[in-house]
């Protein structure tokens, strides 16, 4: 179970996060929604440990987590897909994935081809292919998703941040599936960062962020209908609002 | 091989051209300025120069699929030596040569092998050239390597060089001349990495001359320590040509890199690319490495791996 107890963070003197508490059961699968500039991908980057918090505690299966580097996390389970993948020049996809499955060795081309398939992309076009700019977004972004699934059972939270961002309709109805997928195949929780409706659609939870603070959390038949009233409340003039 | 060989020998000619036993098909091995073996073929004959230190190596019209090992060693302390080292590959051939220089110093004084390969690549002629530099030794003197290699490629010819240094080398000065007739293409591969106090230095000179003629110059290296290299390439293009160069480096602790391109167009259809970027190890990089599970150390030794892979 992962618990956030009275989070804030402040960047250049902003509170991008005030006094957030949550809990997340284990296997559940929770959507993390809200406004650009609520505070999602702040919140996401402190529970995996590349942010860290101005004030409170996070605490993971009954360890507090707070003080440890991303290194640690990962080791103790938590895994991370970033919102825009990273690009290296000489590492290629096998390289890549093969360090997501932590194994010694190299994994074979029909592993890495498993992955690969699992994000819809022709295994054999990218296994020796370099993880760099001449990939597109949508590519790095699938890949970034395949790296995920490759740390199988050593991953107990998933958080995937803004998997939708840069990716096609075809894609997209392919990330449904990975989702629905590692729902029913893994024991891990699953923790998404979206706006997508149809994400929001399959989820267990809602977790709605506005202005840095939960504005509302619970089960998504609850949560979601109350989602258009707090919509208006995100168009109002100035974005997010602090209330 | 001829001689026998010791532990020393044996770890060099493995890092420097994969070696753990006689190569076969032709081959000639240097050991401390004296030869080591060689072994002649039907289609590549291995002669010794009479003027100067050095081989000559003919290789017949027409040979395909061999390779040609020429592997240098030295292992003892305070030797310095120049060799030349000529290679005619005849038209049509397609062959796959290696050469490659392994220094171990143990002593105070400095070693250093410094060599002239001059390549004629005949007409349609395919040449990929394998060039691996490594120095090892716990002894206080110098370990230097400096090559010059020399191209002139034919029409319709191609050379591609791959040229390795990754270790061990206190200083290197490596000049690549090339001049390219017309649809004769050369690409060339470097890697380096350099720690401590060494100084790495590259110059390219490639002079295209005939129509359709293409090159292509890429530098990776990672630069550590106090570590200075320095990376120059000039491009001309006297006629329809394609030519690309590009420089692309790590910088590490105190190190510095400089890249000194040069790109000129004599001719209005001659197209001239140059790219470089010089820059620390990109903090994300490092991060998402961590998120699967390695530490800030392992990270940086995968990053560089994969880059000068």
């Amino acid at each position: 179970m992962l618990e956030l107890k009275n989070i804030y963070f402040q960047a250049a003197d902003r509170d991008i996060l005030h006094d957030v508490s949550l809990q997340i059961a284990d296997n559940r699968f929770v959507v993390i929604t809200g406004p650009n500039g609520s505070g999602k991908t702040t919140l996401a980057r402190l529970i995996m440990g590349i942010e860290k918090p101005s004030q409170g505690q996070i605490i993971f299966n009954g360890q507090d987590i707070t003080d440890l580097g991303i290194t640690e996390r990962a080791r103790l389970g938590l895994s991370f897909a970033f919102q825009q993948p990273v690009r290296f020049k000489g590492l290629t996809v096998t390289d890549l994935i093969s360090l997501a499955a932590g194994t010694d060795k190299k994994l074979s081309t029909a592993e890495v081809c498993e992955y690969l398939s699992e994000v819809g992309l022709c295994a054999r076009d990218y296994v020796n292919r370099e993880v760099d700019g001449k990939l597109s977004g949508g590519e790095l972004k699938r890949i970034e998703i395949a790296g995920l699934l490759a740390r199988g059972d050593q991953t107990k939270l998933a958080v995937f941040d803004e998997p939708e961002a840069g990716i096609d309709l075809w894609s997209f109805n392919n990330l449904i599936e990975v989702f629905t997928n590692l729902r029913t195949q893994s024991a891990a929780s699953i923790i998404v960062i979206s706006h997508q409706e149809r994400i929001l659609a399959i989820t267990d939870e809602l977790i709605v962020l506005s202005g840095g603070q939960i504005a509302s959390q619970g089960k998504r038949e609850t949560i979601l209908p109350q989602l258009i009233n707090i919509d208006y409340k995100y168009s109002c003039k100035g974005g997010a609002r602090n209330d | 091989m001829t001689k026998q060989l010791d532990g020393i020998t044996r770890n060099l000619l493995t890092a420097v051209a994969d070696l753990h036993d006689t190569p076969s098909g032709a081959y000639n091995l240097r050991l401390n300025g004296q030869s080591g073996g060689r072994r002649s073929t039907t289609n590549i004959q291995i002669t010794t120069k009479e003027d100067k230190p050095g081989i000559d190596v003919h290789i017949k019209p027409g040979t395909v699929n061999e390779s040609v090992h020429i592997p240098v060693v030295l292992s003892e302390s305070g030797l310095t030596e120049t060799v030349y080292n000529d290679f005619y590959i005849g038209e049509g051939a397609d062959v796959i040569i290696v050469a490659g220089c392994g220094i171990h110093n143990g002593g105070a004084d400095k070693a250093e092998h410094d060599g002239l390969h001059r390549f004629f690549v005949g007409r349609g002629a395919r040449v990929r050239y394998i060039e691996k530099h490594y120095g090892e030794g716990d002894g206080s003197g110098q370990r230097i390597m400096n090559p010059h290699t020399v191209a002139e490629l034919a029409p319709d010819s191609y050379l591609e060089m791959e040229t390795v240094q990754i270790k061990g080398v206190d200083s290197t000065i490596r000049r690549t001349d090339a001049i390219l007739q017309n649809g004769a293409t050369l690409v060339v591969k470097e890697k380096i990495m350099t720690h401590g106090n060494q100084l790495a230095e590259t110059h390219f000179n490639v002079e295209m001359n005939g129509a359709g003629a293409a090159c292509s110059v890429s530098s990776r290296s990672v630069a550590a320590g106090q570590s200075q290299q320095i990376f120059c390439s000039n491009i001309v293009g006297n006629a329809p040509c394609n030519g690309h160069s590009e420089c692309d480096g790590i910088i590490m602790d105190s190190a510095k890199i400089s890249a000194i391109p040069e790109i000129v167009a004599n001719h209005l259809d001659a197209s001239l690319i140059h790219e470089a970027a010089i820059g620390k190890i990109a903090g994300e990089q490092i991060l998402k490495l961590q998120t699967l599970g390695l530490t800030e150390a392992e990270a940086e030794a995968q990053i560089i791996s994969g880059f000068l892979k």
